[in-house]
Order: structure tokens, then sequence, then C-alpha cells
């Protein structure tokens, strides 16, 4: 029955918004976040240029990174991402305690990645690999340390909503400013999706 | 979009990047495309795949104005392009 009605509901707000559109957040956020993917994007070719012209250091150095590592620091990004979407229906619906709790749950994934970037980067410069190793690990430790200081900036900002949402009275402007930082969270999670692609898995 | 369906939508989208990362890995690990080669150009596209619908379904692109939408599609495109062009060539 609940089912049913939400269908109708939906029919009916897809019928009267079909031109609407939403920008999440405010605007400002955005001219941030697509000035920081259009650096990435330069770091991206920057690499693959260098890359191309040692594939051989390149595809060596690559090889002693510890995949796993990547893998589980991808799976902690995408649900605390997918956790900080949750929260964003939660607070329009508001529904306070959810909110907080989807927010919480995406931070506790970002300090999960915290502690295995930290044991990671702790094993490479124990096994004497290092910034000026070679070229491979200086993009290494350059992108994944710009990338975690983003991940250290967005951690802040979800302690934040987290404990600005337990306050509750979400109004508009409330809902407006999870959709900011939850949009600043998902630049941190595709940036990381296409480190571990071009640093971890591409032969 | 009501809240019901938009948790559906998200809660899908989590679990499909969830399989393609799998997916990626797997490709990576495996020779199933034949060649190193192959292989790479699939985990890249993969990736910015994956990108993309972060951007559509987490971020909420799909329902931006046209001209947001339009910008973050171009920016995969030509990024993820200019990297298999030069990995491939």
């Amino acid at each position: 029955m609940q089912n049913l009605i939400d269908d109708i509901q939906e029919t009916r707000e897809t019928t009267a918004t079909k031109k609407q559109t939403h920008i999440p957040g405010e605007a400002g956020i955005w001219v941030m976040i697509f000035g920081d993917m259009l650096v990435f994007s330069f770091m991206f070719v920057a690499f693959m240029y260098y890359r191309r012209a040692d594939v051989v250091l390149f595809e060596q150095s690559r090889a002693h990174l510890n995949q796993h590592f990547g893998l589980v620091n991808t799976f902690f990004m995408l649900t605390s991402s997918w956790f900080v979407a949750m929260a964003i229906s939660a607070a329009r619906a508001n529904r306070v305690k959810m909110t907080v709790a989807f927010f919480r749950l995406a931070l506790a994934c970002g300090v999960g990645f915290s502690v295995v970037k930290i044991t990671e980067y702790a094993q490479k410069i124990n096994a004497g690999i290092v910034l000026n190793t070679n070229d491979f690990y200086m993009y290494y430790y350059v992108f994944t340390g710009i990338h975690f200081m983003h991940v250290l900036i967005g951690m802040s900002v979800l302690a934040f909503m987290a404990h600005y949402a337990a306050k509750g009275d979400f109004s508009p402007l409330k809902v407006s400013h999870f959709e900011s930082g939850a949009s600043f969270w998902h630049v941190v999670d595709l940036l990381w999706i296409a480190l571990f692609a071009l640093l971890y898995l591409l032969q | 979009m009501t809240a019901t369906s938009r948790t559906k939508r998200i809660t899908g989208m989590w679990v499909a990047l969830i399989v393609a990362t799998l997916v990626s890995w797997t490709l990576g690990q495996s020779d199933w495309l034949g060649s190193t080669r192959r292989t790479s150009i699939a985990i890249l596209i993969i990736a910015f795949l994956k990108i993309r619908y972060v951007i559509l379904d987490f971020m909420e692109l799909r329902e931006a104005p046209l001209i947001m939408r339009m910008v973050a599609e171009a920016w995969v495109l030509i990024v993820c392009a200019t990297i298999i062009a030069f990995y491939a060539f």
C-alpha cells in the first residue's frame, strides 16, 4: 500500500516538476568542485605523459604497490559516498537521527580509509621507498598525498555535518548546506576511483 | 524524485559500483581479454563509467541544469579519452 502511495506521489511529482532542475548545494561549491576536477585532470594527463616515457620503470614500480590496500580503500570510498547520499535523502525527509547516523557511518569509512592509507605509506617508507625513489613514486606520493588532504578536509566536513545535523530543525537552507558538503565528499570519492585505476591497476 | 525512489536508485548504484570494482579487479588479475593492453583500456573505461555514475546519481547532476551536466559529462569523456590515447598510442 505504501509503495502504491509512493508511486502515485512520484508520478504526480514527475509530471509537475518535469522541467524543474535542482543544483545540489550552493552554486559556489560547484565552482570549487569543477576547479578541483580540472586540476586533477591535468595531473592525470601529466602522469600518463611521463609514464609513456618510461613504461618499464612505471610498471615495475606499480607491481610493488600493495593492490589490496587500493581495493579496500576503493570499497571505503564508494561506501562512504553512498552513506552520504543516503544522509541527504534522510535530511530531505526530515529524519534527524538517520541523517546523523549516515554522516557518522560515512565518517567511519573515512577513518578506515585513513588507517589503510597510513599503513600503506608506513610500509613503503620502511621498505625505503620514498618520494624521490623514482618518477612513479613521486607521482604516487604527490597524487595520493593531495588526495589524502582532501580526505582529511572531507572528514572534518562530515564531522561538522553530523554535529550540525544533530541539532535538527532542517530548513531548506540547512539541507542545501548538507548538499554542499556531500558534493565535496563525492568528489573525493570520484578522484580516488581515477587514482586507483591509474596508479594501482593500469598495466 | 521521491525519497523512496532516490534511495532505491543510489543503493542500486552503490551495488553496481562495487560490482564494477570487482570486475575491473578480476580483469587485472586474469587474462580474459587476451592482452594487457585490452585489459588496461577496459579498466580505464570501467573507472570513468563509475565516475560518471557517481556524478549523475550521487552528486545528482542528472537533475541539475543541463549546462552543469554537460560540463561534467564532457570532463569525463575528454579526460578518459586523453588518458586512453596516451596509454595506447
